[in-house]
């Protein structure tokens, strides 16, 4: 039988804007900050995993190594879109699986500074002087705005007005409602990097962006860092009562691709991966969606979070508008989702999202979140999308004594 | 005498010689008959690697529509971008045309058909013809 795998560190930095750090400095903070939660030292790490989108292809495990110890383990270097810090955390993972580790550590990490929403693609482009086609489609000229939009706020506005075409009572307020919410939530979050409530009429007020996504129900961008210490059951009865006491069980670690469906010709299809990855993750824990006692989801926009509702089964199908309405996913209701501030009010450090979720869901688990404790609480899961597409989802359980 | 402008279509998908006017054209694949629009390696539904080409519906209904209000500063905004999936097989994003962009004006489920416009004009007097869709009656 499998060996059991466990978190027994884990971190965060602030998510916010550091200009006076460099991304060394915020991966090394949070696997310091990480390894010390693990009363673990870096001499004891077999397998270092990294995800990190714009500095996976420059080696930067191996720079942070350079800071925190170079101890010649093997090193990957992980990038999978907005999924990147989860595919970290699941490679590390994997290295316990296959043996090759009894103790390993992932770290997640991104510094975006103000790159503003729409990122590079929010910069003019040259028009071509002459007319020659290229690239898989025969383009003569960039076709963003000509062709509809591909970027993030318009794709994503995309796929929420298309549950909303197939479902009832969904709709801007709906929508809307989602950011009223992980705003109110990310209040109690010391590590957020905004704080700030606001109504549901300044949500809907805001400026729009892509309707019906307005700038409050955008996530922004940013920079941090995450980490988490893992290691095997067999490791973990070798260790001290203080380190087994606070362990976290992943009763579930998945992650999936988009399988063909015939709409991926007009946009990347975050829902079908979501489903498969959500029916997988509850069978490998053996629990179900009432199990849960939060939920750290993708909210990269508001319309995103609603559809994920149902796609994580969360509630009855097309019964996501009413899931909302009636405030389940408040930290008071029924199933508490994003209860950091998520994605749109704690940020979206790309690289260091997916174990930034982990980092809180086990906070929670452990009884340690503070202010913004779901008391009790036993069972949590982190959800991640990468656009085109990625899905990495994780079940973690409370230590049983 | 002035000749008429050389007209390319922006993306090699879009067919402005047709008998029947400007129309999509997708690659089909002859094992499963899944389409794409873009050139290709395999089949992303079966793996097989014959394809034809087939030309599509000009009607379709609006699955899900956003209004772009912010943009590159060389994209006009706002606008109207669309998932439609064409009567008869095929899916496919683009603008939607001859409409306020209102989300009062604009409704999910939406019928609409193939249009064509000018989006572009380069050195040579080269014009660039785009897609688009427009509400059908």
């Amino acid at each position: 039988m499998a060996d059991d795998l466990w978190i027994i560190g884990a971190s965060m930095t602030p998510f916010g804007r550091f200009p006076d750090r460099d991304v060394i400095d915020l991966a090394a903070t949070a696997a310091l900050d990480a390894l010390d939660d693990a009363s673990a030292t870096i001499a004891e790490m077999q397998t270092l995993a990294v995800g990190c989108l714009t500095e996976a292809p420059n080696m930067l495990g191996q720079r942070l190594q350079k800071q925190i110890g170079q101890t010649g383990i093997p090193v990957y270097n992980v990038a999978n879109a907005c999924a990147t810090g989860a595919t970290a955390v699941r490679t590390a993972l994997l290295t316990l699986k296959a043996g090759e580790a009894d103790m390993a550590l992932a770290v997640g990490v991104e510094q975006m500074g103000k790159m503003g929403l729409l990122g590079s693609a929010g910069r003019a482009r040259p028009e071509p002087a002459g007319y020659e086609p290229s690239g898989r489609y025969g383009s003569v000229m960039p076709v963003e705005g000509i062709l509809g939009t591909q970027l993030m706020p318009g794709v994503f506005a995309q796929a929420g007005m298309e549950y909303a075409y197939e479902h009832d009572g969904v709709g801007f307020e709906q929508f809307a409602k989602v950011a009223e919410k992980n705003h109110a939530h990310s209040a109690l979050n010391p590590l957020a990097q905004y704080r700030k409530v606001f109504s549901l009429e300044e949500v809907m007020g805001a400026e729009m962006v892509a309707y019906p996504n307005t700038l409050l129900m955008c996530c922004p961008t940013g920079d941090g860092a995450a980490a988490v210490v893992v290691c095997t059951g067999t490791k973990l009865k070798t260790l001290d009562p203080g380190v087994r006491r606070r362990a976290v069980k992943i009763s579930a670690s998945v992650l999936t691709s988009d399988p063909y469906v015939e709409s991926d010709t007009a946009q990347p299809d975050v829902s079908t991966l979501t489903k498969r990855a959500a029916a997988q993750a509850y069978e490998q824990a053996g629990l179900g969606p009432s199990d849960l006692d939060l939920v750290e989801l993708h909210d990269c926009f508001a319309t995103a979070e609603l559809i994920h509702y149902e796609n994580l089964q969360l509630c009855e199908p097309g019964g996501a508008g009413d899931f909302i309405d009636r405030r389940a996913p408040w930290r008071d209701g029924t199933t508490p989702v994003n209860v950091s501030g998520g994605l749109i009010s704690k940020g979206h450090p790309i690289g260091a999202t997916g174990v930034a979720n982990l980092y809180e869901v086990a906070t929670h688990l452990r009884g340690e979140a503070g202010d913004r404790q779901i008391e009790g609480a036993r069972v949590g899961l982190t959800h991640v999308i990468g656009l085109g597409s990625a899905c990495g989802v994780h079940i973690l359980e409370r230590a049983t004594s | 005498m002035t000749e008429a402008p050389r007209r390319v279509p922006v993306v090699d998908y879009l067919s402005l010689d047709g008998a029947g006017g400007p129309v999509l054209r997708a690659n089909a694949c002859t094992a499963c008959g899944a389409l794409f629009f873009d050139r290709r390696n395999a089949c992303a539904r079966c793996g097989a690697r014959e394809f034809e080409h087939r030309p599509l519906g000009t009607t379709g209904t609006v699955r899900a529509f956003t209004i772009v209000k912010r943009a590159a500063p060389n994209v006009p905004v706002p606008y109207v971008s669309a998932v439609v999936a064409l009567d008869g097989g095929g899916v496919v994003k683009a603008n939607i045309r001859d409409v306020e962009p209102d989300p009062a004006q604009v409704t999910l489920g939406m019928r609409v058909a193939l249009t064509t416009f000018t989006c572009g004009t380069d050195v040579e007097g080269t014009e660039a013809v785009a897609f688009g869709f427009a509400p059908a009656t």
